[in-house]
């Protein structure tokens, strides 16, 4: 079986989020990268299982420039087979949708995988995107994944439960924490991901239709009103009368 | 045109459907035009969308469409929206809304934004709306270039409005493609506000020492009405069940209260969290990092504090009446 594993590079979960250029980029000095948790914990380590069950490949896709190297090598020491990097800055989310959408185009993937949502822009659109483009079927925030032939019985959240459903491939996920456990790369993996093939291709062109224009940081929060552990009953007259939430 | 899908669990509509009409309506007196609501699957009460503004209510009654099948869904939305060119289509930023708003993007060939929570801007022709990104550490501003126009609203980010009287339900010459996409079967918690729609959230973390101990965060939030969340390492042990977990890698949400228990404030908790309106953090800690980014704090041991914030809930509800 052929699976294709998009993933995506976000900021490290304790980075210090400021702009720059006049607040119109995200000011990425001083800042460590890391792939999106979602990719890499659930998304990916479900299509290497996959892979390790049934055969086939798993192939890694990212769009960026050439610094997104190494977190693409991580992928690949974690088990995907081959890696392919669109060699452009993801713009937006259609602008990386359109670009994996013409990779995989005619290339007969069995299910292609996203994470459910980026940590940086949390749209949680590149998934959907993909599916139109390539017209498959969509199933987001898949929390359990089974394959029995060609036939996938996939578990999604939803608001206060989960839905049970059966699709045939090829589809395209989004995938939800308990899809997989992740997995730390070993020295083998490390050392297997250097040989592996990472294919280089340039992008299409294309014109986006939303842009950031700037960014702003919220209103700080106002120091903390600290209430005696004793009297329970002023902390309930404060929510009712002054933050008017009960 | 602004077209604004209202959606309904079991028949019922949301909240997250009267504020996404509401916010439809708003957009478009923004921009001179009317908001029209679709209803897809078995619902009842479709005419009371009007009274948020919806104009018209397109209800397309089959019971195909009782859980979403996001080719289904785009292919009817599409068809409404038709050939016009111009329309602002209206999605809740929900397990629904996001599995649409990208295959709708694509499909109208219309610039998305997910998830934001205000009113769209419309100045000499320029779209802009803004949203929160790196999980609301920061507001994005966005331009929507394109005449069509795709977004999804955060739930309790926008407070729903009677502006006018029931509107009559249309139903719409539409065809329904076959789904893809089988539903063999659909398991809710019964009774309780799911997470991301509560606007009490009761939530507690490591400081519980074990899940033999949940019985008093239980209690609290019964008597409150609120729905019960829980930190990261909490659902990883398995001391509660993971649809619980909150934080930048579970759910993020943003109730009008956010009542955390023996919980430190990592910064990986609070970006699911920090958009709440009031937070209230319960710490024996002074130092806990939550501290820094609660309205209402508390220091003090959980097991006294707790069970007497309860006791102190019940008077004043016996107070108020209820
Ligand atoms: C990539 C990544 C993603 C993550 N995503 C998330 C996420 O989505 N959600 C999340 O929650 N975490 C997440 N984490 C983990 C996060 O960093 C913290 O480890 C976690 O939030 C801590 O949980 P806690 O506050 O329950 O436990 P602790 O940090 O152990 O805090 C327990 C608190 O309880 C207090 N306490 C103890 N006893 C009592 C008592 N008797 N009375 C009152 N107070 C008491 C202590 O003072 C302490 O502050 C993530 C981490 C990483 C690296």
């Amino acid at each position: 079986m052929k699976l294709l594993v998009c993933v995506s590079k976000t900021p490290e979960t304790t980075a210090k989020i400021a702009f720059t250029n006049n607040n119109s980029e995200f000011d990425t000095a001083g800042v460590q990268f890391i792939m999106n948790p979602y990719d890499e914990w659930y998304a990916l380590v479900r299509a290497i299982e996959l892979q390790e069950a049934n055969g086939g490949t798993v192939t890694l896709i990212n769009v960026g420039t050439a610094d997104n190297d190494t977190i693409i090598r991580k992928g690949l020491a974690i088990g995907a087979d081959d890696a392919v990097r669109v060699d452009a800055k993801p713009g937006s989310a259609l602008f990386v949708a359109k670009q994996i959408a013409e990779y995989a185009k005619g290339k007969d993937f069995d299910i292609i995988f996203a994470g459910k949502e980026t940590i940086d822009y949390n749209g949680a659109e590149v998934g959907a995107m993909i599916a139109e483009f390539l017209d498959l079927p969509f199933i987001s925030f898949a929390s359990h994944l089974e394959l029995s032939g060609n036939v996938a019985t996939v578990s999604r959240d939803i608001e206060g439960g989960t839905e049970v459903l059966e699709v045939a491939t090829p589809f395209v996920l989004s995938a939800s924490k308990d899809l997989a456990e992740q997995r730390i790369p070993n020295m083998r993996g490390i050392m297997m991901a250097k040989k592996k093939p990472l294919n280089v291709i340039p992008p299409v062109a294309f014109e986006d239709l939303a842009v950031i224009n700037s960014y702003e940081l919220p209103p700080a929060k106002t120091a903390v009103k600290l209430v005696n552990p004793e009297d329970m009953d002023e902390l309930i007259r404060l929510l009712h009368e002054e933050a008017k939430v009960i | 045109m602004v077209l604004v899908l209202a959606e309904t669990t079991k028949g019922k509509f949301k909240k997250a459907a009267f504020e996404a009409v509401s916010y439809g309506y708003q957009t478009a007196q923004l921009l001179g035009t009317e908001c029209a609501a679709l209803v897809l699957g078995t619902a009842s009460g479709a005419e009371e969308l009007g009274k948020y503004g919806a104009a018209k209510v397109y209800h397309v009654q089959d019971a195909s469409l009782d859980n979403l099948d996001s080719q289904v869904y785009t292919a009817i939305i599409s068809e409404l929206v038709g050939k016009l060119e111009g329309t602002v289509v209206i999605l809740s930023h929900s397990s629904t809304g996001k599995s649409l708003l990208g295959r709708l993007a694509v499909r109208l060939n219309a610039g998305s934004v997910a998830g934001v929570n205000s009113l769209p801007s419309v100045e000499a022709g320029v779209f802009k709306v803004r949203k929160p990104v790196f999980s609301g550490k920061a507001i994005s501003e966005f331009e929507l270039r394109s005449p069509n126009k795709v977004l999804s609203l955060m739930g309790n980010s926008y407070q729903p409005k009677i502006v006018g009287a029931p509107a009559t339900v249309e139903n719409p010459n539409v065809s329904v493609p076959a789904r893809r996409i089988k539903v063999k079967e659909v398991k809710r918690v019964e009774g309780i506000t799911p997470l991301p729609e509560a606007e009490l959230v009761v939530s507690a973390g490591r400081g519980m020492k074990g899940p033999e101990n949940w019985g008093i965060v239980e209690e609290l939030a019964q008597v409150m009405g609120a729905t019960t969340a829980c930190s990261r390492p909490v659902a990883d042990a398995d001391w509660r069940p993971h649809h619980e977990h909150v934080g930048q890698t579970g759910i993020a949400i943003r109730p009008n209260l956010y009542i955390a228990i023996g919980i430190s404030g990592a910064i990986q908790h609070l970006a699911g969290v920090n958009n709440s309106k009031t937070i209230v953090v319960i710490n024996k800690d002074p130092e806990a990092p939550f501290f820094k980014a609660a309205d209402y704090g508390v220091v003090g041991d959980l097991f006294e504090v707790v069970p007497k914030l309860t006791a102190a809930y019940k008077k004043f509800k016996a107070e108020q009446g209820g």
